[in-house]
């Protein structure tokens, strides 16, 4: 058995078109599910952070909660919905692409939410006599809070990004690990492993790992560079 | 920062739109509830270009344990299974969820061990003695305890033996042939696998095959489409297709020339 | 909600009137019974010892808060008036550039994007920070930042300007060119109502004096009058520099 590091550089050397299409997937998928959770989360999170209601507290504590929601348990939840025999089964999304963006995002949403509004509730703090001053309403300031803190929400939002394209059991379970058409680079690892082909699987790990290595690289990057350039 | 935040967003958005675009574009296919061991033996990988170049048919298969696959049937999200467990799967057609169930190949359970073979196995007159062996021994078993076809035909035996398992060497991993054999290398530990799976297994550590050959051990495997009178949005054309191509002299003479290694893993059986 | 407005003299927004105004938090009154009227055109330094409640009043009169008991009005009856603004003592300044922290209170009131960058434009001329404008604003100094505040109050064309320690942490020449600042608004025609804890200060900028001391404005009238004759030993002891609380 080579050694997992050749492996992974003879799948990458290869250009192989299954990796490729592997990776492609993997990537659309969480990208999207990362816009969708962020699109919801970011203006959900600063609304948690400025409004004021009963159970605040509990809904506060209940997305914090959610943050360590085990994926396979947000699989199922989203497989029952899907399923044929279920409340959204007409809509045919149960092993599709599209049921895996949906688990993932049921995944990144409570960090997306959590880390936003504790991120936008210590801004408010600092900025909400002087918004009020300059005419902003609580309203208004959401999305001045958002882009104010966007530095730090870019770590949240990458935790959230890690989570997903780590994740395996949801996926797993609604997308089915077709080849060709479900099959991510967590699912592959899984299918590879179960084969006993752990050399190929490392190697396939190690091709994960550099990829959310490189995103997370560049993130860090582009956070350090604004807080270098916007104080 | 501006731009690229930017970027990124229309970035995920065009992706969006394209993922969410995808059952629009998809041609026919349909979707086949299947074993672990089945998908994991390359099996399929062989057989369904083939039917796809004849018929344009595309095969989605989902490898799930069993009784998860008949399960999946039952729900209504897949049009076809393709599993083996034969008393469960004439349940599965007797309850109204299937069509019919067709034979299609088998191939047979063998019992891996350490090949210094601790419960001496290899001088069993038949598999019931093997599992006896085992048990009184003491050696360590793993099992998949999944209910699966192999979960089950393993019972099967035990049962036959009259012997309940449990104690210290009885290890229930709770997951897939695959990661079973894995769990068995480990220990090293006796585990009951699929011919296929065994011969496509690439981890067999210091296991080898210690017991084979019992007729008990014939591991059929059958196919079935679910009943469009249950779930109407059933593909039963394109499913039915699949199945009388499964059971054609094409499809069995594609089964019977998928090889791993200079071995046939499955032997065609359609009637 | 981009409506062009025009940029006109409007209808004075003063004299603006606290009547009985107190404000407490829980059992503690922090500001008791203030009776003050604000005088369009006069600069009015609001002094006292430190917790004697003045920047709270600044905060009351620009409406940041609202009075406990008592009434703050307007001349025009508006119970937030747009033509009014406000320096807090630690002003923020927003993680974006000099000029985007200048559009975005225009912004905010609704100016339409052409009118806005006269402004802004205008603005950063005004102020000397043309060459600062597409600098990050948390990056620039104490001074500059002071400054950045300034201006955008400014740029929101108010009658009356609160301003509360304008120089505080400040050290002297970037507090000249503040206190030379406000000299040329009150030039201009704007009322500043602003706190210092500085006496020399208080005395090249002040008008007017109002003296709080524990929450109650014992003493109020044209300045030279406060620091040659005070009316209280409270504000004698003030002005002898004795420690008074």
């Amino acid at each position: 058995m080579d050694g997992p590091f050749l492996i992974a550089l003879g799948l990458i050397a290869s250009g192989d078109p299954a990796l490729t299409d592997i990776i492609a997937l993997s990537l659309k998928v969480t990208l999207t599910a990362v816009s969708i959770g962020c699109l919801i989360g970011l203006p959900l999170g600063a609304g948690l952070a400025l409004a004021q209601f009963p159970c605040r507290g509990a809904i506060v504590v209940a997305f914090n909660a959610l943050m360590g929601l085990p994926p396979v348990v947000a699989g199922l939840l989203v497989y029952l919905m899907l399923s044929r025999s279920g409340p959204l089964g007409d809509l045919a999304l149960l092993f599709t692409p599209t049921a895996m963006v949906i688990a993932q995002a049921i995944l990144i949403l409570p960090i997306v939410i959590s880390l936003t509004r504790s991120v936008v509730e210590d801004l408010w703090a600092e900025y909400r006599e002087q918004l009020r001053s300059l005419g902003a309403g609580r309203l208004r300031a959401v999305p001045t809070l958002l882009w104010d803190g966007r530095v730090s929400l870019v770590t949240g939002i990458l935790a959230g990004f890690g989570r997903a394209s780590a994740e395996v059991g949801a996926v797993l379970i609604v997308g089915g690990n077709i080849a060709g058409h479900t099959r991510t680079m967590t699912t592959a690892i899984t299918l590879e492993t179960s084969r006993g082909s752990l050399g190929l699987a490392v190697a396939l790990g190690i091709i994960l790992l550099l990829i959310t290595l490189s995103l997370n690289a560049a993130a860090w990057g582009l956070a350090q560079s604004a807080r270098g350039r916007l104080g | 920062m501006f731009s690229n935040t930017r970027a990124i967003l229309l970035c995920a958005v065009s992706s969006l739109g394209s993922i969410v675009a995808v059952p629009a574009f998809a041609q026919d296919f349909i979707t086949v509830a299947s074993t672990t061991s089945t998908e994991n033996s390359g099996l399929f990988g062989h057989i369904l270009p083939l039917f796809s170049e004849e018929t344009g048919i595309e095969v989605r298969v989902v490898a799930q344990g069993t009784g998860q696959a008949l399960e999946t049937g039952r729900r209504g999200d897949v049009d076809v299974v393709f599993v083996h467990a034969r008393s469960a799967e004439e349940q599965f057609v007797a309850e109204g969820y299937g069509v019919a169930r067709f034979d299609v190949m088998y191939n047979d359970f063998v019992i891996v061990g350490p090949d210094s073979d601790p419960a001496d196995t290899r001088a069993a007159q038949n598999a019931m003695e093997a599992m006896t062996a085992i048990a009184q021994a003491g050696a360590a078993f793993a099992s998949r305890g999944d209910d699966s076809g192999t979960h089950k035909a393993e019972q099967a035996l035990w049962s036959a033996a009259g012997i309940v398992p449990e104690g210290a060497w009885y290890l229930e991993t709770g997951s897939g042939m695959g990661a079973t054999l894995n769990t068995a290398v480990q220990v090293p530990a006796y585990a009951l696998t699929d011919r296929g799976t065994w011969l496509s297994f690439a981890n067999r550590g210091d296991l080898t095959i210690t017991y084979e050959g019992d007729p008990v051990l014939f591991n059929p495997y059958g196919v079935i489409l679910v009943n469009p009178e249950r779930h109407a949005h059933v593909k039963a054309q394109e499913g039915q297709a699949f199945i009388d191509w499964l059971v054609s002299d094409a499809g069995q003479q594609a089964i019977a020339a998928y090889q791993v290694g200079g071995n046939q893993l499955f032997f065609p059986n359609a009637q | 909600m981009k409506v062009d407005k025009v940029i006109a003299p409007a209808q004075s927004i003063l004299p603006l009137q606290l009547r009985a105004v107190g404000y407490s938090v829980g059992k503690t009154r922090l500001l008791d019974g203030i009776d003050l009227t604000v005088r369009a055109g006069k600069r009015l330094v609001v002094m006292g010892p430190n917790g004697a409640g003045k920047s709270l009043l600044l905060r009351l009169c620009h409406g940041l808060i609202a009075p406990t008991s008592g009434s703050v009005s307007w001349q025009t009856q508006d119970p937030r008036p747009a033509a009014q603004a406000m320096v807090l003592q630690r002003p923020v300044v927003l993680r974006r550039s000099v000029r985007a922290n200048l559009d975005y209170p225009l912004a905010l009131a609704g100016y339409a994007r052409a009118a806005r960058d006269e402004m802004v434009q205008k603005t950063l001329a005004r102020f000397g920070l043309i060459a600062l404008a597409e600098r990050p604003a948390r990056l620039l100094s104490g001074g500059e930042q002071q400054r950045l505040a300034l201006a955008r109050a400014w740029a929101l064309r108010p009658q009356v300007l609160f301003l509360d320690e304008p120089s505080a942490a400040l050290d002297p020449s970037a507090t000249r060119a503040i206190e030379d600042l406000i000299g040329q608004f009150s030039a201009e025609g704007i009322t500043i109502v602003m706190t210092s804890h500085d006496l020399f200060q208080a005395r090249r900028l002040a008008q007017d004096i109002a003296f709080l001391h524990r929450g109650r404005l014992i003493e109020h009238g044209p300045a030279a009058q406060f620091f040659d004759a005070p009316q209280t030993p409270q504000a004698r002891d003030f002005l002898g520099g004795a420690l008074i609380w």
